[in-house]
């Protein structure tokens, strides 16, 4: 459940980029997660209700006043796109084997798909 | 309201504690685009602590597998082949100092870290132990990290090298999995080959999948009870060193 430790990291980026821009509340947050990232997202989606609905110990007391009330979350998954040299192209692998449809090399960098992002809040 | 859901039940909220949240409208939202890393922290501190070690002229490995393939019996056997002991070794367990008795009984400098209930190390925990390791005249630094085989991928310790440890009693899939993981290594030390034939391993099939999963890997056929390949192995970690420039310090740095 590495999940938990990236949740509360999230809690935090988002306490603080709430605070800087003033709210009061959090409503919604949107997740960027690639399928590569090594998350599975109903563990993630459990590990935020646990983290969201605790009160943070190391937290300010007005976190609980931002984080409070039942906050939305959004996830995109970021389908993997690797690239082969050989051919200079991007591909999407059928499968965890990275192999390029073109040439079969197997030796291609991951371009996307590692992603683990706040890419939005929603606040008041 | 009862606090939670605006149902009209339970405690009032505390008038006053909040600077203007109307209470019966519905909010007025905004949106803020971002774009935080979740990982963001944890990479800084990783690069951190690998300046650090270098500094300190040490290679650092970090070191990777499920429970109970033998990461603990293969570094016994490195600390005490390693051509300029000791090797210093943090590692990470949910409870027990057991293998840092059985790594410093085996010539190594070792910290363990008691993670609790966190089934992964993370940049800011290897900081704190490493303060506690006398690294003088060290060349080679080794984090045994918790015997996990997804939840250790994404976060970097600070590490030069990531070497995945797989032995022929977990099966010749295992690759294919946990792929981010073993995509993530340097290199994959396949452990117990000594025990091959008799867990009837199907080497070439282990290989293939290694292959198709992890093809930049470099591979090391290795027993932690018979020392085999550990020649090899270190031969290689040698290499990574001199060409990296690292030159062990043999007093403190400021």
């Amino acid at each position: 459940m590495h999940e938990l430790a990236l949740m509360e990291e999230l809690r935090r980026l988002a306490v603080q980029e709430a605070r800087a821009q003033g709210a009061s509340r959090i409503h919604r947050l949107r997740l960027r997660i690639g399928s590569q990232a090594g998350v599975d997202p109903e563990a993630l989606r459990q590990a935020f209700a646990v983290v969201m609905g605790a009160s943070d110990p190391q937290g300010q007391p007005e976190d609980a006043e931002l984080c409070g009330r039942p906050i939305a979350l959004d996830l995109d998954v970021v389908p993997t796109v690797c690239f082969c040299p050989d051919c200079a192209q991007e591909f999407h692998p059928a499968d965890v084997i990275h192999a390029c449809p073109r040439c079969g090399a197997l030796a291609s960098r991951i371009l996307r798909g590692r992603e683990l992002e706040l890419v939005g809040l929603e606040v008041s | 309201m009862c606090g939670q859901c605006g149902c009209g039940g339970g405690a009032a909220p505390e008038v006053g504690a909040t600077a203007a949240t109307p209470i019966d409208a519905p909010e007025a939202t905004r949106q803020l685009t971002l774009q935080r890393r979740l990982l963001e922290r944890n990479d800084l501190q990783a690069a951190a602590n690998r300046s650090h070690f270098e500094q300190h002229g040490l290679l650092a490995l970090n070191l990777l597998s499920a429970p109970g393939s033998g990461k603990t019996a293969l570094l016994e056997q490195l600390a005490a082949r390693w051509p300029h002991p000791p090797v210093g070794v943090i590692v990470g367990d949910l409870a027990t100092d057991n293998d840092a008795r059985r790594l410093q009984a085996a010539g190594a400098r070792a910290v363990q870290i008691r993670t609790g209930d966190l089934c992964h190390l993370e940049a800011h925990l290897v900081e704190r132990a490493f303060a506690q390791l006398d690294s003088r005249g060290m060349e080679l630094l080794v984090i045994e990290n918790v015997g996990n085989l997804v939840c250790p991928t994404g976060f970097d310790l600070g590490e030069h090298l990531r070497l995945a440890v797989l032995s022929v009693t977990e099966g010749e899939d295992k690759p294919l999995k946990y792929p981010a993981l073993f995509r993530s290594a340097d290199a994959v030390l396949l452990n117990k080959i000594d025990l091959a034939e008799a867990v009837a391993f199907r080497r070439d099939e282990a290989l293939a999948n290694l292959a198709t999963i992890a093809p930049a890997a470099r591979l090391f056929e290795v027993s932690a009870r018979s020392g085999t390949g550990l020649v090899e192995l270190i031969g290689w970690l040698e290499q990574q060193r001199s060409q990296r420039g690292l030159q062990a310090r043999a007093h403190a740095h400021g």
